[in-house]
């Protein structure tokens, strides 16, 4: 026993709600890096004018959230935490659940963003704060790694999940996600990052979409058949001429992340999770 | 407020005057109001209502961040209140065919605002106040003062869209000339 005390790392619950407050007050205020430069990159290559001088405010945007410290977008999301618990770690001081929530709700006040959580879906009610959506995985090592990603909603309304025939041709694939874009149409503050998720179950799918939204835009996946999905995707979605707020363009999409899963002999799940081109995360490690 | 009623579709536009935030909470409350007969906590009549819930505000500032949400969410209610005296909406994304019927009907008008760009569209207001509903928090119904709003026209007085249909967002050719023409408008 005294041995296995010794590999475990102490890590206070206290530290945990101040780093997420601190992740969320981040998320909010500073455009990810990423995703900057993908605007601006679609900034220099857009040739319709209205969609440039779009893509132009929305640079303007991201840098006077980040002086002046204000919110990118006053949908300052659900927010969404990823755990990633190394099986060494040890919380002291109070449970995991309660420090995430409590630090979502001071960086929240901390830093005037919005109320946007009812607390009954069918009652609806007063707006408040938190709960916060929490996924946590067990990994190995002894470390713990929080992401927040706040996630708007204009664009969470407009993700899709589909079950497909395991047999079914890539491109009915293809065309489910493409057509998931096209029915999202200008409401959901395009240019768009578009995650995927294929495989795993239903509820998995959803998350592995979801999951996608973390990836660096430039960084494509490992899979060479994945990859190479990715980029058509990414083509035939830039073709559909929503444009910056919908209103015409080249740039409907900044990227298209997929991330699958092996999954069941009679199924293929697939899910679109949408993003805005406001896509807001940020992570630490303790 | 005579100005409204020339803009075409896809006209851009620089609006001052004044605002009522109004979302979905408010929407419903404002809705089940007129068709109980109940008195209004603002006055519609000529009203501009703005689909937005803003963010806290910070101290020293007028607003938090405040951009336009999803205006297809209040399409449902939209026809009503146009009866009511709205004349225009500012919103994100497009409409539906009974909101663009409803528009040519009233002679009202439906602008789109700069989509998720809260934290720019907040440099424009100029005075905000509780008007409404405070126990709905973000959804409360807030009155701004905005100078020189940059708007562009989603729906014409005529009805006619920058979004052509529901599901087909090309904006029509002859329409993407006037892009780079922009008109003061004042407001009441």
């Amino acid at each position: 026993m005294p041995l296995q005390q010794n590999t475990m790392r102490m890590i206070k619950a206290e530290k945990i709600k101040e780093t997420v407050a601190r992740l969320c007050i981040e998320a909010n205020f500073k455009l990810r890096p990423d995703v900057l430069k993908a605007l601006k990159s679609a900034y220099r290559s857009e040739n319709n004018s209205r969609a440039k001088m779009i893509l132009k405010a929305t640079i303007d945007n991201a840098d006077i959230a980040n002086r002046e410290k204000l919110a990118i977008c006053q949908d300052t999301g659900l927010p969404v935490v990823f755990i990633e618990i190394g099986q060494d770690a040890h919380i002291t001081g109070g449970s995991l659940n309660t420090a995430v929530n409590k630090g979502v709700e001071s960086g929240y006040k901390k830093a005037f963003l919005r109320n946007s959580v009812v607390n009954d879906p069918l009652l609806r009610g007063r707006p408040g704060y938190i709960p916060s959506i929490i996924h946590t995985e067990i990994t190995t090592g002894s470390r713990i790694k929080l992401t927040v990603l706040p996630k708007g909603f204009g664009c969470e309304n407009k993700g899709q999940v589909k079950m497909f025939r395991p047999t079914v041709d890539l491109k009915k694939i293809k065309e489910f996600i493409v057509e998931t874009v096209r029915q999202t149409g200008p409401d959901a503050c395009p240019p768009f990052v578009v995650g995927v998720g294929i495989g795993g179950t239903q509820d998995y799918a959803c998350l592995l979409a979801k999951k996608a939204l973390l990836r660096k835009l430039k960084v494509k996946s490992q899979k060479s058949k994945v990859k190479d999905l990715e980029c058509d995707l990414l083509k035939k979605i830039n073709r559909l001429n929503i444009g910056p707020m919908g209103l015409g363009g080249k740039t409907t999409a900044l990227a298209v992340n997929i991330e699958t899963y092996p999954t069941h002999i009679a199924g293929l799940p697939v899910c679109v999770n949408i993003s805005c081109h406001a896509l807001r995360s940020a992570s630490a490690i303790l | 407020m005579k100005d409204f009623k020339k803009l075409k579709a896809g006209e851009e536009i620089l609006f001052s005057g004044v605002l009522y935030t109004a979302r979905d909470q408010a929407h419903k409350r404002l809705v089940e109001a007129i068709k109980s007969g109940r008195k209004l906590p603002i006055d519609l009549k000529n009203a501009i209502i703005y689909y937005c819930g803003p963010t806290k505000t910070p101290k020293g500032m007028v607003i938090g961040s405040c951009g336009p949400t999803t205006s297809s969410r209040m399409d449902c209610f939209t026809p009503t209140l146009l009866k009511a005296g709205v004349k225009a909406m500012i919103g994100k994304g497009a409409r539906s065919r009974e909101v663009a019927g409803a528009i040519k009907k009233y002679k009202a008008i439906y602008f789109l605002a700069y989509a998720g760009l809260g934290a720019l569209i907040s440099k424009y207001v100029k005075s905000n106040k509780l008007a409404a509903y405070p126990e709905l928090g973000p959804e409360a119904i807030y009155r701004l003062e905005v100078v020189d709003l940059p708007l562009i026209v989603g729906i014409d007085s005529r009805g006619s869209s920058i979004y052509k249909t529901r599901h087909c967002f090309v904006a029509p050719s002859g329409l993407l000339a006037m892009t780079n023409c922009r008109r003061s408008i004042y407001g009441s």
